[in-house]
């Protein structure tokens, strides 16, 4: 996409902060969420799930919860399509179970009744004869020799001959000679490091509300990152038309990444379709965790050498992902995102995509960088440390900039690593003083981002003001930016623009609110869609005023000639030519569709000060600073919201988040006590410093920000922990039990 | 004609290479092109991959032009979160 | 099972319901009376994104049987803003961009009038514990506690 349109600087509205436009609504309880509405005639759904790790579903009797007074229908896999194939086939496969159940809480039947209590007891009534068969959670057992296969022939061509068939994916990447390399460095450190699966933990379970009768004509609500694909999958799953299905997609309490996926509603769609009634289904928590998406948990082997002076000449990484009982697990990103912050010659990453009897893994913010990165800053702070490197002086040494041939190919358009790195090492925060028991530790981080198919209408109103409407959902206050954007473009004020998150039938296929692209994709969509209607604004003048279109241009919300040649008129307002648009040629409303394709990759630096209590083991965070590069803030306190949150759910990560499976392969802390997130008093202030390096892709430099700032906080935390304890914690989380076991390790030499 | 890098682990599939020219003025003949000098690669493709121009990832416009000098990198399709 | 007969007040207001035995505040609220402000993250009382008050003491609305509410005295979400005027933490949240989704904020506002009714002047520390038991996942707090904080002050100035 050629912009010729670039704006940098300027800005009367972009960059700053005016209060989101569904604040009140969120503030007193207004806002509609998955599970706040409501159907005349309404049933509710519970979804029977496999208590087993691994079992072959032998027989299913419905008949005694059929019997249950205010039981209307119950659904198993013969409810829905047959003869699907590929991702489809998986999604189905995990939206209920056919012959097999694959891990703990798969799904094998749903019930709708007159009422949640009463479909909770027909659930129960549910009898499932299972035959149990042997299972495996774990990722380097799931590879072994005698692992139980999960699903024989799920691999693909990608992987290389030898593998055990759990392997379904394999990734290879790099350049140069890294054996070379290793010979020219003076230290060279190899380590293995695991991380277990996490949640996205999002506090609103998935939920919806599905009508759908006997025409094949249905209507979905529900809270999702992306409604158009789960109007694509129901449609699939249920053998519907796609567009006779119209989503909307609700207000959403949170998706990290977990609500890009479809988990309940072809369940709801396939009761309403039975019972002809609407059918509202809320997951409870312990199901959230046990049958969404969480991330993929893995082991890795990092290699690198450094010579004295910091470069680094050589970084190999294996990154074995284990990815739940379906492919799909990011080894190819974890690979590619590992290496990404430096220049290096010699580089090589290979990536192994495992199946295990777990639920399939989604995304979560920036999929399978964090790891990454916790093993490989990991490996750079101990080089620094036995070299007796300053930590950022050695990342800028070795930064990838402008130019840069990345670890995963290409050759890097401009980027701002080496503008976090500076501003960290210019921070306060870097040369305070630290007290007795405190270290800190810093890690870079790096995301590719994403555009995507995107479509928004830009539809003004007799009155001047405008009515934005874009497809992907707002999760972290993205209304606010795009109608800032818009009211830039219009000259309007940001008051007197109304966005709303269209559904289905609204606009275009809208993708997924996922690879932080919704700034960038929608942001790029909605400055189009005004400059769309901007110009057709400026042919109603021109009309007017009897002069060519191309002698009026748009400023500050009035139509201008655009030079003395054009003629002498007066600033015609926006207003002013709506009022009467409807006998100028008809509604103006401005469009876009299309696909951006210019999304810029994000880096960012993290500053971490951590306690260590030797008594118990327990990590605190006590200070914490954010840089990353957001090409250019729309709305700057929207930003920093980003950037702490994500420095918080990697903080959870780091020190104490953990899918716990026991040894009969079944999930043993499936609620939020066990399952510990962050709460207030674990956390400090989280500080943050914006950089701005224009992303050439968007009009106004936007790059995404939302997945980035997870990806540092992991090392940054271990090396600050390594700082303050000298012990080097290679597994996570770095709870305290495994904090103990390694300042014992070390007392006893 | 186009030199389009290919990722390593895509080499058993392109007889051993990890460079392959084609001619194409899109990333769609690309990506034809990719298929038509190596049948093997068909899977991989379909199974999703993003094509770097000179930098910039794109992640499913077959329509983006490819110049006989761009540097051209075939990547797996990136999915975020 | 029979339905239980329960009068109480909800923000002011008397009402009635019946609810099965099994049936929680929360459920009640959201279910019977079409107050759907308070939020089921957990259903464990672990999240808090139900929080109300319940004779002037917070809970968590999934933790408290529906038939307990008899004749006592609830107040959520819904009963914080006078009329058209946002109490001043409601007012402070939005301007500091305290929430993003905003699905744990009602439980939050709930817990920090509580607070501050209590408390009008807490440290970091007494909002960061009182406010140990509210999840929320997108903010990283920061945001929330500069909110609550600077309510708390312009609260004292104002009185």
């Amino acid at each position: 996409m050629a912009l010729d349109n670039m704006k940098t600087t300027g800005f009367t509205q972009v960059g700053t902060t005016p209060n989101r436009p569904d604040g009140l609504d969120k503030v007193t309880g207004r806002a509609r969420f998955g599970a706040d509405v409501t159907a005349p005639g309404m049933l509710h759904a519970v979804i029977v799930r496999s208590p087993h790790a691994h079992a072959r579903i032998k027989r299913i009797d419905t008949s005694k919860a059929e019997a249950l007074a205010g039981v209307k229908g119950i659904v198993t896999r013969a409810d829905f399509a047959t003869g699907l194939t590929g991702e489809n086939w998986n999604i189905l496969e995990n939206v209920m179970a056919s012959d097999t159940a694959l891990y703990d809480g798969h799904a094998v039947a749903a019930v709708a009744a007159t009422s949640a209590l009463t479909a909770r007891d027909a659930a129960k009534l549910v009898e499932v004869e299972y035959e149990i068969l042997p299972h495996v959670t774990d990722v380097d057992k799931a590879m072994a020799p005698d692992a139980p296969v999960i699903r024989a022939g799920a691999a693909d061509g990608s992987v290389p001959e030898g593998q055990h068939p759990n392997v379904v994916r394999y990734h290879e990447s790099g350049h140069g000679d890294v054996q070379a390399g290793f010979d020219e460095a003076d230290l060279v450190i190899e380590d293995h490091f695991t991380t277990e699966a996490t949640h996205q933990g999002y506090i609103e379970p998935h939920a919806c509300l599905g009508i759908l009768g006997g025409d094949g004509k249905g209507e979905l609500w529900c809270c999702t990152q992306g409604h158009w694909n789960v109007q694509k999958i129901c449609a699939a799953l249920l053998g519907l038309e796609t567009a006779n299905l119209r989503v909307t997609a609700s207000e959403i309490g949170g998706g990290f990444g977990g609500k890009t996926a479809v988990f309940i509603e072809p369940v709801a769609l396939a009761l309403a379709r039975k019972t002809n009634k609407p059918v509202k289904l809320v997951m409870p928590r312990a199901d959230v965790f046990k049958a969404t998406g969480p991330t993929a948990s893995t082991s890795m082997d990092i290699k690198i050498g450094m010579k004295k002076d910091g470069t680094i000449t050589a970084a190999q990484g294996v990154f074995r992902l284990q990815g739940g009982a379906f492919p799909g697990a990011p080894a190819d990103m974890t690979a590619m995102c590992a290496f990404a912050p430096y220049a290096l010659s010699n580089v090589h990453q290979v990536g192994y995509d495992v199946m295990s009897n777990r639920p399939k893994q989604a995304a979560y913010r920036a999929p399978g960088s964090p790891m990454a990165a916790f093993a490989v800053e990991s490996v750079i702070d101990e080089l620094c440390g036995q070299l007796g490197l300053d930590p950022i002086e050695v990342r800028l040494k070795n930064a990838s900039k402008e130019g840069t041939k990345a670890s995963y190919g290409p050759t890097f358009q401009r980027i701002g690593l080496v503008e976090t790195l500076e501003a960290a090492k210019a921070h306060p925060h870097y040369s305070a003083p630290l007290k007795p028991g405190q270290g800190r530790g810093i890690s870079c981080g790096f995301w590719f981002n994403h555009g995507g198919e995107t479509a928004v209408s830009l539809a003004l109103s007799e009155d001047g003001t405008a009515q934005l409407a874009v497809g992907t959902p707002d999760i972290g206050g993205s209304r606010a930016s795009m109608a800032l954007m818009a009211a830039e473009e219009l000259g309007i004020p940001y008051e007197n623009i109304r966005v709303t998150i269209a559904d289905t039938a609204t606009l275009g296929y809208n993708e997924v609110s996922h690879g932080s692209r919704v700034t960038y994709a929608s942001g790029l969509a909605t400055i189009e869609a005004a400059r769309d209607a901007v110009k057709k604004l400026c042919g109603r003048a021109a009309a007017k005023w009897g002069i060519p279109e191309d002698a009026v241009k748009w400023e500050n919300g009035c139509a201008v000639p655009s030079g003395p040649n054009a003629g002498d008129f007066d600033p015609l307002p926006m207003a002013e030519i709506t009022a009467n648009m409807g006998a100028t040629g008809g509604p103006i409303v401005g469009h876009f569709e299309a696909t951006p394709e210019g999304a810029g990759v994000s880096f960012a630096t993290h500053i971490v000060d951590a306690e260590v209590d030797p008594e118990t083991g327990k990590t605190s965070v006590v200070r914490y600073t954010v840089v990353q590069d957001a090409g250019k803030a729309i709305h700057p306190t929207y930003v920093e919201g980003q950037f702490q949150g994500g420095a918080a759910q990697g903080i959870g990560w780091a020190l104490n988040e953990e899918y716990i499976y026991g040894d009969d392969g079944r999930l043993q802390n499936a609620l939020f006590l066990d399952y510990r997130i962050p709460v207030a008093s674990d956390l400090p202030m989280i500080d943050t410093v914006i950089i701005e390096v224009p992303n050439p892709g968007h009009p106004y430099g936007v790059r995404g920000v939302g997945e980035t700032s997870i990806c540092p906080p992991l090392a940054a935390i271990a090396n600050a922990v390594s700082a303050a304890a000298a012990v080097r914690l290679r597994q996570l989380p770095m709870s305290p039990p495994r904090i103990l076991e390694a300042l014992e390790q070390k007392r006893d030499g | 004609m186009v030199e389009v890098n290919l990722w390593s682990g895509l080499r058993p599939l392109a007889d051993g290479k990890d460079k392959v020219e084609v001619e194409a003025e899109t990333v769609g003949e690309v990506l034809s092109g990719l298929v038509q000098a190596h049948p093997g690669l068909q899977d991989a493709i379909d199974a999703g991959v993003s094509v770097a121009v000179d930098g910039r990832v794109i992640a499913s416009s077959l329509t983006e032009p490819v110049k006989p000098d761009s540097e051209v990198f075939l990547m797996q399709r990136l999915k975020g979160g | 099972m029979s339905k239980i007969h329960v009068t109480t007040t909800v923000n002011g207001d008397e009402v009635e319901f019946l609810c099965d035995p099994r049936e929680t505040v929360l459920d009640v609220l959201r279910d019977r009376l079409g107050m759907t402000g308070s939020k089921e993250g957990c259903g464990t009382g672990d999240c808090g994104a139900c929080s109300i008050t319940l004779d002037g003491r917070l809970v968590c609305s999934c933790l408290v049987l529906g038939a307990e509410a008899e004749g006592r005295e609830i107040e959520t979400v819904e009963g914080i803003a006078t009329g058209e005027d946002l109490h001043p933490l409601q007012q402070k949240f939005i301007e500091y961009a305290a929430l993003q989704c905003g699905i744990c904020t009602p439980g939050i506002l709930v817990a920090t009038k509580a607070l501050l009714e209590k408390n009008p002047d807490p440290t970091e520390t007494e909002v960061r514990y009182w406010l140990a038991g509210n999840l929320c996942r997108c903010t990283g707090y920061d945001k929330i506690i500069r909110a609550v904080m600077d309510t708390a002050a312009d609260m004292r100035e104002a009185s």
